[in-house]
C-alpha cells in the first residue's frame, strides 16, 4: 500500500502542493488528474524520488520513504518524452536497470536477455531489439519506455502524461492496451493526465487536483456523476453554469414546451451520437450548451425554445472556486 | 517537358528549397578559390620536382622527425583538450556562478589573441626561470624547449574547439534522460559514463578533431616555446619556413604536401566514423 501523507511542497514562493493525503491500495490503478499547474507532476514525482516534499511523509507498505532516493525506492517511471537513451539499442534500453545493478543482486548476462526479449513481446515490440529508438515510432517508443521500467519489477508504476505526445489514434489503442497489461502483470499504478477521458476510460478511482490541492478522490462514476466541487464539475465533464448557482451537464438539460428558462440557439452541431445545440439564456445572456438525442429533430438556428433541466447540482461557496 | 524533369532528377533529388543552383555555385567558386586552388598549386608544383627528389626532400630524416613530433604533440593535445575541454564545457552548462560569462568569454580567447603572444606568455611562465618552471626546473621536469612545451601551447590553441563542441549538445540533453537512469537504479558514476558520456561522445569527437587539426597547423606559438633545435623541437611548419627562408621552394612544398596528405586523411577518416555513427543511431 502507498499512502501519502500532508504533503506540501513549495518551489520558491510558489506554493505547488498543500496538505496532500492520499491511499492507494496494492493492484489500483489511480489517475491524477488536473489542469496544468494542479500540482499532479509534482506530486507524482515526490512519490517517486525525484523530488522532495518540504513537509510530510511517503510510506511504501508501512516504511517512510520520504528520505529515500529515487533509486532505490524500486519505483518504474515512464516520462512524457520517453526519455530513452538514444546511443542503446532498445534490448539495451530495456536491459539497463538489470545490467546497472551491483553484482552480487545482477542477473547472468543470459539472463538478463531472455528478461529483455521476454519484455520486448509483453509490449508487443518482437524483433526490434537491434533497432536504436531513433529507428522507432512515438507509440513504439513510449512502449519501449514502458518495458524499460517494468524490467526493474517495480513496486510501483508511475506514469507522467504517458500518451501526451502521441496522435489520436494511437494513444486510443495504446490506453486500452495499457489498461490490460495493468490488470495481467498485477500492478499498481499512478498516472499523471490532464485529459478527463483518459482518467476516466482507465483508473480505478481519480483523484483530481487543482491549485495544489485533491479537490476529490473517487471512482471514476462518482467524480463525474457527484462531483465534489465546482471545479471538479467543470473539469470532468462538461457543465454549465446558471447564474442561479445551479451546475447542469449539457445532457441534463431537455428542450420541451413546459420548460422554465428560454434559449436563443447560436449554433447547432453534431456531435458523436447527439446533436449539440449552443445558446444563450434570453434573460442573462448566459452561454448555455444543450445535448439532444441524434434521433430527435434539433432546433433550428435563431429559433427561441424553452428548457428544463432533468438534473442539477449546486455546490456550497466554499468549494466554489 | 517530362523528359528534362527526370535528367534533373537523376543529378539531385527534387527539393523545395529555391536556389539549389546558385548557392552551390557560390559554394564552389568561393572554396575554389580560398581552398581548392591554392591547394592544387601545391599538387602542380611538387609535381614538377620529379618523385625522387620528392622523396629525398618529403621523407628525409629531419622531416620525418619533424612530422612525428607535428603529430604527436598535436594528437597529445588534443586528448588534454577532450578531457579539460569536457570538464570547462560541463562547469559551464551545468552549474550557476558568478563570473560565469566572464570565464565564458576567456574560453575564446585563445581564438583571437595572436599566437605568438601566447608563445611568449607560455615561455615566459615555463621557462626554467619563469614564475611556474622555477619550481618544475627542480623537479626534473622541463616544460620550455622540449616536446612538452609545445604540447602546452598546443593545448593552449586548441581549447576553445572542444569546449565550443561539447557545450551545446551537453546543454541539449534532456534533464529527463539522467532521471530516468537514476529511477532505473544507476549510480551517478553509472549514468555519466554509461548515459552522458556517450551522448555527447560524438561532440568530443569533433572537438578533438578540430583541435587536433589546429594543432596541427600551429605555427606562431609553437616556435617561442620550442627552442627549434632540428631533429628534437623542430615542428614541420617550422621547417617549411626554413626551407622557404633558404629558397628551397620545392623542399618546402614536399614536405607541405605530406603533411596536407596526412591531416587529410586523419580528418576524413575522423569524418566517416562520425558519420557510420550518426547512420546506426537513424538520425
Amino acid at each position: 500500500m502507498i499512502r501519502v501523507q500532508n504533503i506540501t511542497k513549495r518551489f520558491g514562493n510558489y506554493p505547488a502542493l498543500h496538505g496532500i493525503d492520499l491511499e492507494i491500495q496494492p493492484g489500483e490503478f489511480i489517475a491524477l488528474l488536473g489542469p496544468s499547474g494542479s500540482g499532479k507532476t509534482t506530486l507524482l514525482r515526490i512519490i517517486a524520488g525525484l523530488e522532495f516534499q518540504d513537509e510530510g511523509q511517503v510510506y511504501f507498505n508501512g516504511d517512510d520513504v520520504s528520505d529515500i532516493p529515487v533509486g532505490k525506492r524500486n519505483v518504474g517511471f515512464v516520462f512524457q518524452q520517453y526519455a530513452l537513451f538514444r546511443h542503446m539499442t532498445v534490448a539495451d534500453n530495456i536491459a539497463f536497470g538489470l545490467t546497472v545493478r551491483k553484482a552480487r543482486r545482477r542477473p547472468a548476462k543470459a539472463e538478463i536477455k531472455a528478461r529483455a526479449e521476454e519484455l520486448l513481446r509483453v509490449v508487443q515490440l518482437e524483433g526490434l531489439g537491434q533497432r536504436y529508438p531513433g529507428q522507432l515510432s512515438g507509440g513504439q517508443r513510449q512502449r519501449v519506455a514502458l518495458a524499460r521500467a517494468l524490467a526493474i519489477e517495480p513496486g510501483l508504476l508511475l506514469l507522467d502524461e504517458p500518451f501526451g505526445a502521441l496522435d489520436a489514434k494511437v494513444r486510443k489503442d495504446l490506453r486500452r492496451w495499457l489498461r490490460d497489461l495493468h490488470k495481467q502483470m498485477g500492478l499498481t499504478s499512478i498516472f499523471v493526465t490532464h485529459d478527463q477521458e483518459e482518467a476516466l476510460e482507465l483508473a480505478d478511482r481519480v483523484v483530481v487536483m487543482d491549485h495544489g490541492r485533491i479537490d476529490q478522490i473517487g471512482t471514476p462514476e462518482q467524480v463525474y456523476m457527484e462531483p465534489a466541487t465546482a471545479f471538479v464539475s467543470h473539469f470532468v465533464g462538461e457543465t454549465n453554469r446558471l447564474p442561479d448557482g445551479r451546475h447542469i451537464r449539457p445532457h441534463d438539460f431537455e428542450i420541451t414546451a413546459t420548460g422554465s428558462d428560454r434559449v436563443i440557439v447560436d449554433n447547432v452541431f453534431r456531435k458523436g451520437g447527439s446533436w449539440r445545440v449552443e445558446g444563450r439564456l434570453t434573460e442573462t445572456d448566459t452561454i448555455v450548451e444543450i445535448d439532444v438525442d441524434a434521433h430527435e429533430a434539433p432546433p433550428t438556428i435563431g429559433e427561441t425554445v424553452t428548457i428544463a433541466a432533468r438534473r442539477a447540482r449546486t455546490f456550497s461557496s466554499a468549494g466554489d472556486r | 517537358m517530362p523528359s528534362m524533369t527526370t535528367r534533373k532528377a537523376r543529378w539531385r533529388a527534387p527539393s523545395v528549397l529555391p536556389g539549389f543552383g546558385l548557392t552551390f555555385g557560390f559554394s564552389l567558386a568561393w572554396l575554389s578559390l580560398i581552398v581548392l586552388i591554392p591547394l592544387s598549386t601545391l599538387f602542380l608544383k611538387s609535381a614538377g620536382m620529379g618523385w625522387q627528389a620528392f622523396v629525398d626532400v618529403g621523407f628525409s630524416e629531419r622531416a620525418l622527425t619533424a612530422y612525428r613530433l607535428s603529430f604527436g604533440t598535436a594528437i597529445a593535445a588534443a586528448f588534454v583538450n577532450a578531457v579539460f575541454g569536457l570538464l570547462v564545457a560541463w562547469v559551464l552548462v551545468r552549474y550557476e556562478f558568478p563570473g560565469k560569462r566572464v570565464i565564458s568569454a576567456l574560453v575564446d580567447l585563445p581564438f583571437a589573441l595572436p599566437t605568438a603572444v601566447a608563445g611568449i606568455a607560455l615561455t615566459a611562465l615555463y621557462a626554467p626561470s619563469g614564475w611556474v618552471g622555477q619550481y618544475l626546473d627542480p623537479l626534473g621536469i622541463k616544460v620550455a624547449f622540449t616536446p612538452i612545451g609545445i604540447t602546452v601551447a598546443l593545448v593552449f590553441i586548441g581549447l576553445p574547439f572542444v569546449v565550443r563542441s561539447v557545450e551545446p549538445v551537453l546543454a541539449d540533453l534532456g534533464k529527463d534522460v539522467e532521471e530516468a537512469a537514476a529511477t532505473l537504479g544507476a549510480s551517478r558514476a553509472q549514468t555519466f559514463a554509461r548515459v552522458i558520456f556517450p551522448a555527447i561522445l560524438p561532440a568530443l569527437f569533433t572537438g578533438f578533431a578540430l583541435a587536433f587539426a589546429r594543432g596541427v597547423g600551429e605555427y606562431g606559438s609553437v616556435i617561442f616555446i620550442s627552442g627549434n633545435m632540428p631533429g628534437r623541437t623542430e615542428i614541420a611548419p617550422l621547417l617549411i619556413v626554413t626551407q622557404l627562408e633558404q629558397y628551397n621552394y620545392n623542399g618546402a612544398t614536399a614536405i607541405a604536401m605530406v603533411m596536407m596528405l596526412v591531416s587529410f586523411a586523419v580528418l576524413f577518416t575522423l569524418n566517416a566514423l562520425q558519420s557510420i555513427r550518426r547512420r546506426r543511431l537513424g538520425a
